[in-house]
């Protein structure tokens, strides 16, 4: 039976008295990928970090496996360890080898001796093929790479959920393909993943569910079939055409 | 040309005691400059209003007065709260008050130029915020911070001989008793900037040393050819 990780409960955000989001329900379940899209400057990484509470919501409620987390007395540091998280600009830890990177968090977060933790980071890295670059610095990888030392990153930590924030928008276009093709690895392997993404490829291939971000609102969530093919509110017709026709045609080229 | 060399021979060994002075001034200040800056840095960063308040008001303070003031304030009028210290302890103190104030700011540039995303990745990862600057902040800054930073041992070692002015034995002082007893204050006083200059080139040397025995690949600022 699929279970709830996340469930999030009339979740508001206001910044300089401008509401970014406004009354968010979502549920996400073990195993699923759900993925967010929508106009830029829409509240899909705000919420993203809400869930995390790297951004504290002002109100609403976040349930992460049958526990409230946004409320006094949560220690937040632990709440984080349950989530892996994907960044736009990779932010590896440029002082550290790729191997420094993905050990980071297991020795200095989790407490494992330096041992425990490379073999545990050896297999990540190897996971999201890596294996060949551990020794080098971040300055010395390729964009599609770091982004999948960041991801092997993530995943070392053996999250519940992994959240990523626009993996593949600042990477080359022919850098692509070797960052989705490990998100699309890690959801065949049942890993629960939220993506904030433009990649309709991905979405309409990989994705449980699609859910349309507009204005601080969801405007529509289904599955890919529903959402590409039967959409109820003519706005994500138009959104959603829009941005396929725009992939579709870069893709051709 | 043979003379000079001859009398840079004779007083070497008189001012080279005094370059022992300054270079402990310079090593203490430095250290206590290091001590102090760095916590009040990550305090103007980080620190809530109140602590941010504290290390403004210091900087601002200690950078914004003369050294030679603070010295003074230090050597001569604590003495009337009841607070005395030796005259090389009182160079300890002002000199490295002072240094603190700039390196401080020299740390605070640094800090901030890592970006507020490290500190997000490391907190995602579960770290909490003290753990984040000590592992993942501070060996970025610090790294970063060396080229400019550079100049702070420099100047220190320099304005480290306002000391003379409390009659500590330093280089300045002896090369001042030099000068008084050869009647050459010339040749006396380009022997003390001889020796200052070649104090700093290794002080240099040293650091530009620390600065590739760190140096990770692709974290050194790019270099701008226009």
């Amino acid at each position: 039976m699929t279970k709830p990780i996340i469930e999030v409960k009339n979740l508001k955000k206001v910044y300089g008295g401008r509401e970014i989001l406004k009354n968010i329900a979502l549920t996400v379940n073990e195993g699923d990928t759900v993925v967010i899209i929508g106009p830029s400057g829409t509240g899909k990484s705000t919420f993203l970090r809400c869930l995390n509470l790297l951004t504290y919501p002002d109100s609403g409620e976040i349930w992460l496996d049958g526990k409230l987390i946004n409320v006094p007395g949560v220690n937040q540091d632990e709440v984080r360890q349950h989530y892996g998280m994907v960044f736009q600009d990779f932010l590896l830890f440029n002082h550290l080898t790729a191997l420094g990177n993905v050990m980071i968090g297991l020795t200095k977060v989790k407490g494992l001796n330096q041992e425990t933790a490379k073999e545990k980071a050896m297999k990540e890295l190897r996971h999201v093929g890596m294996q060949d670059h551990i020794d080098q610095y971040p300055g010395q990888l390729s964009g599609g790479q770091k982004q999948r030392v960041a991801i092997a990153r993530a995943l070392a930590m053996d999250p519940r959920v992994i959240l990523f924030d626009e993996p593949t928008s600042a990477l080359d276009p022919e850098l692509i393909g070797e960052v989705l093709g490990v998100m699309k690895k890690l959801a065949l392997e049942g890993m629960t993943m939220v993506c904030v993404t433009h990649e309709m490829g991905f979405a309409r291939e990989v994705a449980d569910r699609i859910v349309f971000m507009e204005g601080g609102v969801v405007v529509e969530e289904g599955n890919p079939n529903e959402m590409f093919y039967h959409p109820k509110v003519q706005r994500t017709k138009e959104f959603l055409w829009k941005i396929t026709e725009l992939y579709a045609s870069s893709e051709k080229k | 040309m043979i003379e000079f060399v001859n009398f840079f021979i004779k007083y070497f060994p008189d001012l080279y005691q005094g370059a022992l002075i300054t270079i402990r001034i310079t090593a203490v200040g430095l250290g206590l400059g290091f001590v102090l800056g760095l916590p009040a840095a990550l305090l103007r960063v980080y620190g809530g209003k109140y602590f941010r308040w504290l290390a403004v008001a210091y900087v601002e303070l200690f950078r914004g007065t003369p050294v030679l003031v603070q010295l003074f304030v230090i050597y001569f009028g604590l003495p009337d709260l009841g607070v005395t210290f030796s005259r090389l302890t009182a160079a300890y103190i002002a000199l490295g008050l002072n240094s603190g104030a700039y390196q401080a700011e020299y740390f605070r540039g640094a800090i901030q130029a890592i970006g507020s995303g490290q500190m997000m990745a490391a907190r995602s990862l579960g770290m909490n915020r003290l753990r984040a600057i000590r592992y993942i902040i501070l060996p970025q800054a610090l790294r970063l911070v060396i080229p400019s930073w550079t100049n702070e041992p420099i100047s220190l070692m320099k304005a480290s001989s306002v000391a003379f002015l409390i009659a500590v034995p330093d280089l300045m002082t002896k090369g001042k008793l030099v000068a008084a007893r050869t009647y050459d204050p010339i040749a006396s006083y380009i022997c003390v900037a001889i020796i200052y200059i070649v104090m700093v080139f290794i002080m240099t040397g040293f650091v530009q040393f620390v600065e590739k025995k760190v140096r990770v690949p692709g974290f050194e600022m790019e270099e701008l050819r226009v």
